[in-house]
């Protein structure tokens, strides 16, 4: 079964076509790039699969579920990551995880969920103070165990290590990483050409909400007969 | 230089939806103060009366003459009955009845007595206006009396002189006759329902909104609103959730907030008086009515707020969206401290009955009255408000508008904004 199947997606916000009929897939176990520049549709793509905004036309299935019938259920089996997330300042790491963990399962489920939460965010002692006090990496790693503890089927990254030094981002990689072995499907987005090499499987070139171009980071780069995945969207948009 | 930072900083203060709330407000302040009336004018006002003479003796003639130069007399008759009928017709204040013993007494060294049969419309502090107009007025008639003995150089006691008559009052207040009170007496023993209740009511609304209005705009400052909406949890549980919520901050803060208030209050209080002897006390069912009253508003203001506190951008905008819930708040406590929901104009009762957390500030003393059809037709209708600000909520938050705003019409030509980063 497809983890994510998206035919001919277009979204409108008002009179601005953001997304202007998109088609892809993404299978299981397996991590698929959405990338291109600011305002290219690579969020608003994200947010209609996270079930955050309606579909204008178009279709979208996630595990089997159409969207936007059955939103309930794909709430249940996707994790999503703003690129800007935050969590609750006058919560704790260890509380804020705890108030996520609470829709996904009680008793010996929820102890598992936050156990798994506490080590992929791996804060320490940290993880007992309110979230106010975190650096901007300390909050991103925090969100991103919450993400990943819940043990989605889908994980819908937005600029994963968006703002993170280069320490950070590597352990958000890795921690990704781990998870895809794990079995977890990932969806992400990110306008870091480098990250996406590294990370995923298959890659798909978005610009002025279309996709110009996608395949593996090799097949592209074969393709367009580009050393790198910019120099292969640079010619892909021309 | 800093002529720059005023106008950057004016432009982003002044903004429309700051604008909007305050404008209304202004609008509803001025309308509100139109539709009740002048305070000034209303005090010069002669007080409408009826009079019955069954003296006509000298003291009486003097009472007369002071009563019908400084009043409205629209019955001046020897029938009392007849006279109440008269005086409630032409929607006056009281009907005086002077005994036929009233100067005779006086001679005779006693008090004279004159009978006042009062009619009060309303408890709010508005209402006892022309009440107080004409006890202003008894005692002038007293006056009188007191110079005419002092200058007939009587061998009366002085205590008599300075003060030769007494009232037997008795107030007709909403199908209730309250025999020993004065509408003025009524109306202290009433001020916890006329002020510290709709204080209370008002305090809550305000603090619950607030911290409802102030969660959704936090949600989105702290960019929390997008992963909670797509967590397992039905829109409705989310709305509800955060209304309840609210409402146990709104609940902990109003009740210390009313500890002082309270406290405060009690000092205009008469202690001596005890409501269950007139009549006025109110039965178990009646604290239910005036519980469920209260809760139901409350749900209905959260509701409400909830839906203002959509349009929130951040915090900061939240709070601009508070005001108008303040504004409606206040509006609806001040009527009803000032005037009785049955003596307001009926725009100002429509619009009072519409505020859903009008009704528990006026459930109390509606009760007392009996006056049930106003109480449960405000929960009826509180309820059902609030079943459809939770649709409108729900509705709000599976659309885009919670996370997108409002989008203007505008189609761009895209260009690509590139970060290139390795």
């Amino acid at each position: 079964m497809k983890a994510v199947e998206v035919r001919e997606l277009v979204k409108d916000y008002g009179n601005f076509r953001a997304i202007n009929g998109i088609s892809f897939e993404v299978n299981e176990g397996e991590v698929f790039g959405l990338i291109g520049p600011n305002g290219a549709g690579k969020t608003t793509a994200l947010r209609v699969i996270a079930t955050l905004l309606q579909i204008t036309s178009g279709s979208v299935t996630v595990f089997g579920y159409e969207l936007p019938k059955e939103a309930g259920e794909v709430r249940k089996i996707i994790s999503y990551l703003p690129e800007e997330a935050g969590a609750y300042k006058n919560l704790t790491g260890k509380e804020y995880l705890n108030f996520i963990a609470k829709f996904f399962g009680d008793g010996e489920k929820f102890q598992n969920i936050v156990q798994r939460g506490l080590e992929i965010s791996n804060l320490g002692e940290r993880i007992n103070d309110k979230v106010d006090t975190y650096s901007k990496g300390m909050t991103r790693r925090l969100l991103v165990g919450r993400a990943l503890m819940v043990n989605p089927r889908l994980a819908i990254l937005d600029e994963p290590t968006s703002g993170l030094d280069v320490i950070n981002a590597q352990e958000v990689r890795r921690i990704i990483n781990s998870s895809v072995e794990a079995g977890v499907a990932v969806l992400l987005s990110s306008h870091n050409m480098l990250e996406v090499e590294l990370l995923c499987h298959r890659i798909a070139l978005i610009n002025e909400g279309r996709i110009v171009a996608s395949g593996t980071a090799a097949e592209l780069k074969k393709e367009y007969d580009a050393g790198n995945i910019e120099e292969v969207f640079v010619k892909a948009i021309k | 230089m800093i002529g720059n930072i005023i106008k950057k900083e004016f432009k982003e203060l002044f903004v429309l939806s700051t604008l909007i709330p305050i404008v209304v407000v202004a609008i509803a302040y001025g309308s509100v103060g139109q539709m009740i009336g002048n305070v000034g004018e209303r005090m010069e006002e002669k007080p409408v009366i009826g009079i019955v003479d069954m003296d006509g003796g000298d003291f009486s003639d003097i009472a007369m003459s002071v009563l019908i130069g400084r009043a409205k007399v629209v019955y001046d008759g020897s029938d009392a009955e007849e006279g109440l009928e008269e005086v409630r017709g032409k929607n006056g204040v009281a009907l005086l009845v002077i005994p036929e013993d009233f100067s005779q007494n006086i001679y005779a060294n006693h008090p004279g007595e004159i009978e006042i049969y009062w009619i009060m419309k309303g408890a709010g502090m508005m209402d006892s206006i022309s009440s107080g107009a004409l006890e202003g007025l008894i005692q002038s008639v007293s006056q009188e009396i007191s110079k005419e003995l002092i200058q007939q150089d009587s061998s009366l006691d002085p205590a008599l002189v300075l003060a030769p008559t007494t009232r037997i009052e008795t107030t007709f207040f909403k199908g209730k006759e309250v025999e020993g009170l004065s509408p003025s007496q009524l109306g202290n023993m009433l001020i916890s329902q006329s002020i510290v209740i709709p204080v209370v009511v008002m305090m809550l609304i305000i603090l619950a909104g607030a911290s409802v209005i102030s969660s959704m705009g936090l949600e989105k400052e702290n960019k929390t609103l997008e992963t909670l909406l797509t967590l397992p949890v039905r829109r409705s549980h989310i709305v509800i959730g955060k209304m309840v919520g609210s409402a146990l901050v709104g609940m902990i803060m109003a009740a210390i907030y009313m500890i002082g208030f309270s406290r405060y209050m009690t000092s205009f209080q008469s202690s001596d008086i005890n409501l269950a002897d007139f009549g006025l006390a109110l039965g178990v069912q009646d604290y239910l009515l005036v519980g469920i009253s209260l809760f139901v508003a409350l749900l209905a203001g959260l509701s409400l707020c909830i839906v203002l506190g959509t349009f929130a951008k951040n915090y900061r905008s939240a709070q601009a969206l508070i005001f108008p819930i303040t504004a409606l708040a206040l509006i609806s406590a001040f009527i009803i401290m000032f005037k009785d929901f049955d003596t307001i104009p009926a725009i100002l009762r429509v619009l009072l009955f519409a505020i859903p957390f009008s009704h528990p500030m006026m459930a109390m003393r509606a009760l007392m009255l009996d006056n049930y059809p106003l109480v449960i037709g405000g929960i009826a209708y509180a309820a059902v408000f609030t079943v459809i600000m939770i649709a409108v909520a729900v509705r709000i938050f599976n659309s885009d508008r919670l996370l997108t705003g409002s989008v203007r019409k505008r189609v761009a030509p895209r260009k690509p904004a590139w970060g290139l980063r390795r």
